[in-house]
């Protein structure tokens, strides 16, 4: 009895003593490996008597499992401790920077977001997405848009031609988006509710011009598109862009080769604090032109003008674009300045939806 | 078009103030650009009385001066350094806080060299009346101490700009513009007696038109004898400066004052400097004209010309010659009012460059019916104003006839604008703008005037009627929208050129907007250059050519960045390029360029790793993600060596999907190309032409081809292969991916080595090829026998042999 007190008592101070693995091993072996003293007691229970095998049996039992329960947990706080030992060890300075990943660093232009941002509020009103060549021919520049050859009006628009060809025929830079009305109506059927974003040309250059820009041609066509139609248009279209929610517009008549009646339109706004704000204020900024569109053009287009109707207006993405966003100069536009790009431009999963809100 | 507020009011009976005129113009669509209002500005200026001018103590060149400003205060002191100043004189003075124009300063209580000064006598220069500054203003001594001076010196009468559409020759016009007012009724257009003027003798000189018909339709002319022309009278010359025009002497005043007071351009000969008739003519090859403006201009056939023995006396319709113009000795003086050509007066004025008041009313077209009132309102002006006998005018063709009728459903109004006009409202609007109406009922028949010419049907009408009712009164109405939710609008190649930028800014690209036209010389290198898109009228030299790539101008993009001290960017534009002048000819294309390190994994210098330099392989990446993004099958795409001559030709790949099936390029620009460019590198570049790529089949349902997941495990087995140097990685690949097509799912090269261990003129590759059993685990036995049949084909292919 006393033997195996002192036994346990031995064995557990080793145990207890182990500081690694290696050690906590050997004590095990010490005690329960083949000739452990441990197992060696255990072997001799075989040759007792049944008396003394009852009263032996369950103490060097019992001794076994203290030994095997001493040996597991102090094999887990020697895990443990190695473990935290470890952890103290691997250290890294956190505060080390990363590399600026890709969507970081990626943007969008200013045009393109605005251009998604026409498209989502567009796209709502049932509008579609009208192209055409930046090349055209005088045709459907001017001729069937109703600037008659010669005209003043064509003056207006400071043209670049392209050098004649053997015919004595010049193709122009198109001037405006609305050649591409013209293309349009020849190839659809009405009712007809189109935008036509594009790049157009014209010979100037100063802070508020560049030789090359932005338009957006809106038109539609059915029979009984009016004025108040193209108003209701136009405020919601200001509105959703400019993201506000009561916009005023002030509606001038003014003259276009291609429509009649003819309106330019100004937006009141503020501009006192350095900073435009629409929907407030007591200044007029001219946005755009429009009109209902000229018989002549409907005609033009193989159009009876009795029997339909509609209106049209382009506005210049550039100016929306900088009213909207604050950017100061259109030449900086064109000029792919990193600094400026990074500023003023877009992240790239920043797509413009209406259920989301067009910015931010 | 401008004129003066009392200009105005000569046409215009209104108690309108100059506030509401200016508003109602603008609605009215004559949209006013500008006010000058003199009176406003000068206001503080006082007319006042010098009383002493002694000699300033401590300055020669100064006068210390007291001066009555007629306010019955004591006199106020000021110190003068103008010459012209002495005692007793009458001049302009400023109180202190008068803001001189002139100047740019605001005045102050100060003392100069010891002498208090408290306010300014001024030169007409401070006053920016004139250039003249050598004295302060030397009023007669009849001007009235302590008036405005301003309003003394005519000066408050206010200048309004209008911003005149092309479409209104009528409002080059005084009248014109009274008449549009009128008609808004903000007041009645005053009724001018236009009598005719009896000649007291019939005209000698013949006027002979010599040329078709169009060009010239009337000409009308009378002699005026017995004039004495000298500066035209102070009132005609204030309105003349107001609108900017100089006076020269009142028979070219008059002309002027009437082309402004009535849109009628005229022109007057010094009757004793035209030799024989007048012949209105084109101008003959080699004859020239020094015009009124100094200038001499080369004629030709397409140029009319009034001409008399000597040779052509007038440019047509534009602007009159020097040798007869009218100056002091003018005793006797041809007045012409003429109809012309408005296509062939641009056409002419455009050639020749000039740009005149008649020109501007010409081209737009002058009213018909006004060429004999005209010519009678100049005659009884040169009389009143010059005196002298008229005679009776000649007319050499006829006043066309330009009066058509326009049927008017009065609903038309409502029909485009939405905007129900009453319709006894619409019926002045139209009168008022001297529209003459004949029927009853729903619809009537409308004359317009013959100073309308803009008027060519019923939406013209319409937009009379609403821009005078204002088109304020018309209120918005929703479009109606179709029923559910909205439908996708965008086409294929919108939505990718819209995809194609979200992507390559993810890849870390900046977008760039560059112009479409570049110079010659770049256009040449990138394949583009041809005649048909060279600008005939380019804004500088170096945006003469359509582009033929984005590559040009992205390139000088990334190196200004360089320049400006950024020399790791990475740029992309998505945009049109050109190939012909056709629609066809243009494409929508994407590229993009990176510099320096400007690395989709990251830029510059890390602690993490190096600034690896961008090499070919970044773009071959930035083009592949851009393609897969987009639908392309980048698994099936054949990269092939070898691309356009811009690029590095050891280093560049085309992307295609066969060879006639070619998306695009990819690689290092060449140097020489760089060179030229002025752009330094690294420097590597790819571009796609979103137009060439293959449109995704349209299917029948959404629903994706079920998942096939394999049970078992996939495994893989790693190759090194050592084959010739020129033998292409994808060769290799290719190779194994085809020898056992069913169990082969991926190949990976993961080791290209050429060097020490390998013989000259060898590389080592190294693949790891990945096996996807399908129905049962392959044992050791089959799996070496496909490693057996990989190396074997691989071998086959392209003479590899298993590295040792």
């Amino acid at each position: 009895m006393t033997d195996l007190t002192e036994l346990e008592r031995d064995i557990l101070a080793r145990i207890e003593a182990a500081t690694d693995e290696a050690a906590l091993e050997s004590v095990r072996l010490f005690a329960l490996g083949k000739k452990g003293v441990v197992s060696e007691r255990l072997k001799s229970l075989g040759g007792m008597s049944p008396d003394e095998r009852k009263t032996m049996g369950p103490q060097i039992n019992g001794l076994r499992d203290a030994v095997q329960g001493a040996i597991a947990a102090r094999k887990v706080t020697l895990e443990e401790a190695a473990l935290a030992q470890r952890l103290s060890a691997e250290r890294v300075d956190v505060t080390l920077p990363v590399r600026e990943s890709a969507e970081q660093r990626g943007r969008i232009h200013p045009l393109s977001q605005v251009f998604d941002e026409l498209v989502a509020i567009f796209a709502d009103m049932g509008f579609s997405i009208a192209d055409g060549p930046d090349v055209e021919t005088d045709y459907y520049n001017f001729t069937a848009l109703n600037f008659p050859e010669g005209h003043p009006a064509r003056e207006m628009h400071d043209t670049f031609f392209l050098r004649e060809d053997a015919q004595g025929l010049r193709k122009v830079l198109r001037t405006h988006t609305s050649p591409v009305q013209i293309r349009t109506m020849e190839a659809v059927k009405p009712p007809i509710r189109m935008i036509i974003p594009g790049r157009t040309y014209r010979h100037d250059s100063d802070q508020t011009h560049t030789p090359m820009f932005h338009q957006v041609e809106g038109l539609v066509i059915d029979e009984g598109a009016t004025m108040a139609n193209l108003k209701w248009v136009l405020e919601e279209f200001c509105k959703a862009f400019f993201e506000i929610d009561d916009v005023k517009m002030r509606f001038r008549p003014s003259f276009f080769p291609f429509t009649e009646p003819s309106a330019e339109v100004d937006i009141q706004c503020d501009r006192s604090g350095g900073e435009i704000r629409f929907g407030q204020g007591t200044d007029w900024l001219e946005i755009l032109g429009c009109g209902m569109v000229h018989p002549n053009v409907l005609r033009n287009c193989g159009l009876d003008p009795d029997v339909y109707q509609g209106f049209a207006w382009g506005m210049g993405i550039d100016r929306i674009a900088m009213l909207k966003y604050g950017i100061p100069d259109l030449r900086d536009m064109f000029e792919a300045d990193k600094r400026w790009i990074e500023h003023y431009g877009f992240r790239p999963l920043d797509l413009p939806t209406l259920a989301g809100g067009l910015s931010s | 078009m401008k004129f003066t507020l009392s200009w105005l009011k000569e046409h215009l009976e209104t108690s309108a103030s100059l506030d509401e005129i200016v508003e109602t113009l603008t609605r009215i669509g004559l949209e006013v650009e500008g006010v000058e209002d003199k009176a406003k500005a000068l206001a503080p200026y006082r007319i006042a009385a010098v009383l002493t001018a002694e000699q300033h103590p401590n300055a020669d060149r100064l006068r210390v001066c007291t001066v009555d400003l007629g306010d019955g205060a004591a006199p106020t002191q000021v110190v003068c350094g103008a010459p012209n100043a002495r005692a007793g004189m009458k001049s302009v003075f400023a109180p202190p806080g008068t803001y001189i124009p002139g100047k740019d300063i605001t005045l102050g209580v100060g003392v100069i060299r010891g002498v208090e000064s408290a306010g300014m006598l001024c030169s007409e220069a401070e006053l920016e009346l004139s250039e003249d500054h050598d004295g302060i203003i030397d009023l007669p001594q009849d001007a009235p101490l302590g008036a405005a001076y301003a309003a003394y010196a005519g000066l408050d009468d206010p200048v309004v700009e209008i911003n005149l559409t092309p479409n209104r020759p009528d409002c080059t016009s005084v009248r014109g513009i009274a008449r549009d007012l009128a008609a808004t009724g903000l007041g009645a257009l005053r009724h001018v007696p236009e009598p005719p003027v009896e000649g007291a003798f019939p005209l000698g000189t013949k006027v002979v038109r010599d040329l078709p018909e169009h060009l010239c339709p009337a000409f009308a002319l009378r002699l005026v004898c017995g004039v004495r022309n000298g500066p035209s009278p102070a009132w005609m010359q204030r309105r003349l400066k107001a609108i900017g025009l100089r006076p020269i002497n009142a028979l070219v005043d008059i002309t002027n004052y009437v082309t402004f007071d009535r849109g009628r351009p005229l022109h007057v000969f010094d009757a004793a400097k035209v030799k024989g008739d007048l012949v209105v003519r084109a101008a003959r090859a080699g004859e020239s004209i020094v015009a009124l403006d100094g200038r001499t201009y080369a004629l030709d056939e397409s140029i009319v010309v009034i001409a008399d023995e000597n040779g052509p006396e007038s440019i047509g319709g534009v602007m009159g010659g020097e040798h007869t113009g009218c100056d002091e000795t003018t005793t006797d003086v041809l007045i012409e009012s003429a109809l012309w050509d408005p296509l062939d007066i641009a056409r002419t004025g455009r050639k020749l460059g000039i740009v005149t008041d008649a020109r501007y009313r010409f081209e737009r077209g002058v009213d018909p019916n006004d060429t004999l009132p005209g010519l009678d309102l100049a005659t009884k002006l040169v009389m009143e104003l010059c005196g002298g006998t008229p005679s009776e005018h000649v007319l050499s063709g006829r006043i066309p006839d330009t009066s058509r009728i326009i049927s008017f459903p009065w609903r038309e109004t409502k029909r485009l604008s939405g905007l129900d006009v009453p319709q006894p409202e619409a019926k002045v609007i139209l009168q008022e703008l001297g529209f003459h109406l004949s029927g009853t009922g729903d619809a009537v028949k409308v004359l317009p005037p013959s100073w309308r010419p803009d008027i060519e049907g019923k939406a013209d009408l319409v937009e009379e009627i609403v821009r005078i009712a204002g088109l304020d009164r018309v209120t918005a109405r929703p479009l109606p929208r179709a029923g559910g939710v909205a439908k996708p609008v965008l086409t294929p190649i919108q939505k990718r050129t819209r995809a194609a930028k979200r992507l390559l800014a993810s890849r870390g690209m900046l977008e760039a907007v560059t112009w479409s036209f570049i110079a010659k010389s770049e256009a040449l290198l990138f394949g583009g250059g041809d005649p048909s898109l060279e600008l005939a009228n380019p804004i500088a030299a170096d945006l003469s050519d359509m582009r033929p790539s984005l590559l040009p101008g992205l390139i000088r993009a990334a190196q200004r960045n360089a320049d400006r001290g950024f020399p790791d960017v990475a740029l992309f534009e998505v945009g049109q390029c050109f190939a012909s002048d056709a629609p066809e000819g243009q494409t929508m294309r994407a590229a993009g360029v990176r510099r320096g390190t400007a690395r989709a994994e990251g830029v510059g210098r890390h602690w993490d790793g190096g600034a690896r330099v961008v090499d070919v392989f970044d773009v071959k990446a930035d083009a592949l993600a851009l393609l897969g993004a987009l639908g392309l099958p980048v698994g099936s795409l054949q990269i092939v060596a070898g691309g356009p001559d811009w690029l590095h030709p050891g280093r560049c790949g085309r992307i295609q999907l066969g060879p006639k099936a070619v998306f695009g390029h990819f690689g290092e620009v060449h140097p020489s190309i760089a060179k030229a460019l002025d752009a330094k590198g690294p420097l590597v570049a790819f571009e796609i032409v979103l137009d060439a790529l293959p449109l995704p089949k349209a299917k029948a349902t959404k629903t994706k081809p079920a998942l096939a997941l394999s049970g078992f495990q996939p495994l893989t087995r790693d190759f090194a292969f050592v084959v010739d140097s020129g033998v292409e990685a994808a060769a290799i690949v290719r190779a194994a991916q085809g020898a056992e097509k069913a169990l082969v799912t991926d190949v990976c090269v993961f080791d290209v080595y050429e060097g020490e261990h390998v013989e000259a003129g060898k590389k080592s590759v190294a693949i790891a090829v990945t096996l996807q059993p399908r129905e049962k685990t392959l044992t050791d036995v089959e799996i070496e026998a496909i490693s057996q049949k990989i190396v074997g084909e691989v071998a086959k292919k392209t003479g590899a042999m298993l590295r040792g």
